[in-house]
């Protein structure tokens, strides 16, 4: 039996968490806003948290739970929450979602494109156990 | 046919720069930070030039020098702005080849379009407004017999412009020319994909406009886009783009208490109905080629009619046709006038594309032809190139939803009239839609039921200037491409005159 609690919605590869730890020491602490439509759109928009006003209008999908161990000091456990556009979550909402980096320039706001690289979403379908559990 | 010779090799038509500076107050001003960017080219992947990363000093320095020029060119009447934008179109229009190959240079698209579309286009849109901003006049109101109120049209002053890199020539003039003819100076920021094809540009326009009235600053939209769009310096910010960046520049604009225009892009229905396949004359082979459009630019147009939605009873032969004419169109070196389909306009774009053909695949949908990343050898080989992919599915799929901006169509079928209309609408966007069918009333009826701004019936991928464009629902604000853009770059001055004597008797 899984729980909904056990289920996340979204995840972050190895290199996406290693480069929000690199842009949190920049940039301070970090959300995700999952865009749409035109040129740069379907894709993740990184930006300092609290630039971006997140409002009824969205859903947040998750925290990313990510830890800095590559700054002075010891390892640092941080969160990026994750929000999308309720609208454009009526037509995601069956796919698991997760962050990636791709070299690339990218455009809009996004923290990370000064850094030659670009944020990316992979998408997956949930299993039906996973489907159920978030119902 | 005619194969183009690369820029920065001999025998080219086009020499770019190895290095841009900002084009600021009409001469080249370096970076305020001295660090410059590598651009790419698509076509092969290498890097053509650099360009200088702007940041908050270099925006304040452009704003300084629009403030600077302003007031004067707010002064000067109609008929001097209208020669300016007449003679830009003309200058253009004299160098139209050589732009034409660096822009499809540096965003990978193919040459036949640049030299057919994009700047033939940019020529038209400056001698539009240099028209519109002529015969338009103020108006006056007789309030009664000794009052009368009078309304001016007045510039904002200074604005801000945010340009894609989907046409980096022909959506900057699509900005560009309605702000002049009203009167504005312009600080405006290319995409950092395509930033050098306008600077190329200014270099062949720039001594027709007083120094400072367009400044062009190039970067990251973190580092220069942001201080851009949130400036308190700015009577207006235009912005083409996408729906999180547009929501975050219209809240940096309800900061400041200014209007924003946004065109934010779309997921767009191209509808087909049974009698299109009545018979096989020039009609049908249009309506195929209106299908083929989705590969048009790579895909890489807010408007791609990324859905198409074909009537059952002629669905399998109709997709049949298509499929072939798809698949007959020709992929290959941008610089070449025979290459219909040329680079996606970067890395991270191809990536985007690949990763939703995967998730298409994943959700059930059928790939009938492409899907992958093509390999079209030699110098071609590190280019960004994607096979035009037809999909069949559902409406609900993510590929139905979301604007891939690749050269991918998803494909459905409908019962009837009503089931099309269903379908259409059922979407996020509102931006275009393309309509076929060869009953007049069907396509007045459907046309007016799309919730979309611009619905093309019995043609696609026009864009005329003197038909408005713009989006409904999640596709934005404002309408481009027509004289009531100017709307959108004025101020109304009302003037309310008495010519009574005669007191109010309140006091």
């Amino acid at each position: 039996m899984t729980d909904s609690a056990d289920v996340s919605r979204v995840a972050v590869t190895d290199a996406a968490a290693e480069l929000l730890a690199r842009l949190r020491r920049r940039h301070g602490e970090l959300m995700f806003h999952q865009s749409g439509g035109c040129c740069d759109g379907s894709s993740p928009m990184c930006y300092p948290a609290g630039d971006f006003i997140t409002s009824d209008a969205d859903v947040h999908l998750g925290d990313l739970s990510l830890s800095d161990d590559g700054g002075p000091g010891p390892a640092v456990a941080f969160t990026v929450p994750v929000w999308m556009s309720r609208a454009q979550f009526e037509y995601w909402s069956h796919t698991h979602l997760t962050i990636d980096v791709v070299p690339g320039r990218g455009a809009g706001f996004s923290v990370e494109a000064p850094e030659g690289v670009r944020f990316l979403i992979r998408s997956r379908l949930f299993t039906d156990e996973e489907a159920a559990a978030l119902r | 046919m005619t194969v183009y010779t690369p820029p920065g090799q001999s025998g080219s038509i086009v020499e770019y720069r190895s290095r841009y500076d900002h084009w600021i107050g009409g001469e080249y001003v370096p970076p305020a930070n001295g660090e410059y960017f590598e651009n790419p080219s698509p076509v092969t992947g290498q890097t053509f030039c650099e360009v200088a990363r702007g940041t908050a000093d270099d925006i304040e320095k452009a704003l300084d020098a629009a403030h600077g020029a302003a007031p004067a060119w707010g002064r000067t009447s109609a008929t001097e702005r209208a020669n300016i934008l007449n003679a830009i179109a003309d200058r253009i229009e004299a160098n139209l080849e050589k732009i034409a190959v660096a822009e499809s240079w540096e965003n990978g698209k193919a040459v036949r379009e640049t030299l057919g579309a994009d700047i033939p286009l940019a020529v038209d849109h400056f001698r539009y407004f240099a028209g519109a901003i002529r015969a338009q006049e103020g108006s006056v109101s007789e309030i009664d017999e000794n009052t009368i109120a009078y309304h001016f049209h007045e510039p904002l002053g200074v604005v801000g412009q945010i340009i894609p890199w989907n046409f980096p020539i022909l959506m900057a003039t699509w900005k560009l020319a309605p702000a002049l003819a009203a009167g504005n100076a312009v600080v405006l920021k290319p995409a950092e994909q395509t930033p050098a094809s306008i600077l190329y540009l200014m270099d062949i326009i720039g001594d027709l406009l007083p120094p400072g009235v367009v400044n062009v600053v190039n970067g990251f939209g973190a580092e220069a886009g942001k201080p851009l769009a949130s400036s308190p310096r700015i009577r207006k910010i235009a912005f083409t783009g996408e729906t999180t960046t547009g929501r975050l520049i219209m809240q940096y604009a309800s900061a400041n208490i200014i209007p924003v225009t946004l065109e934010l892009g779309g997921k767009s229905p191209n509808v087909f109905f049974s009698d299109v396949a009545a018979e096989r004359d020039d009609f049908y082979d249009k309506a195929l080629e209106g299908f083929t459009m989705f590969a048009f630019n790579q895909g890489e147009v807010c408007t791609c009619p990324s859905r198409a939605l074909i009537q059952s009873d002629i669905y399998d032969q109709f997709l049949g046709d298509a499929l072939k004419r798809t698949e007959a169109a020709v992929q290959g070196n941008p610089l070449d006038t025979e290459t219909m389909v040329g680079a996606q306009a970067s890395n991270d774009q191809l990536e985007k594309i690949l990763s939703y053909i995967d998730i298409g695949k994943a959700e059930g949908a059928k790939v009938l032809t492409g899907g992958e990343r093509a390999d079209l050898g030699g110098d071609l080989s590190g280019g960004y190139y994607v096979t035009p992919t037809i999909f069949e599915g559902k409406n609900s799929m993510r590929i139905f939803q979301e604007e891939i901006f690749g050269p991918v169509v998803s494909v459905t079928d409908f019962a009837d009239y009503d089931d099309a209309i269903k379908i259409a609408n059922d979407t996020l966007y509102g931006l275009g839609a393309g309509v076929w069918t060869r009953n007049g009333t069907t396509a007045y009826k459907a046309g007016r039921a799309i919730e979309a701004g611009r619905i093309w019936t019995n043609c696609y991928h026009a864009y005329p200037a003197a038909a408005a464009f713009g989006g409904y629902k999640g596709s934005g604000v404002g309408r481009e491409n027509h004289k009531m853009m100017l709307d959108h770059y004025q101020q109304t001055k009302n003037l309310l005159v008495s010519y009574s004597g005669v007191r109010d008797g309140f006091f």
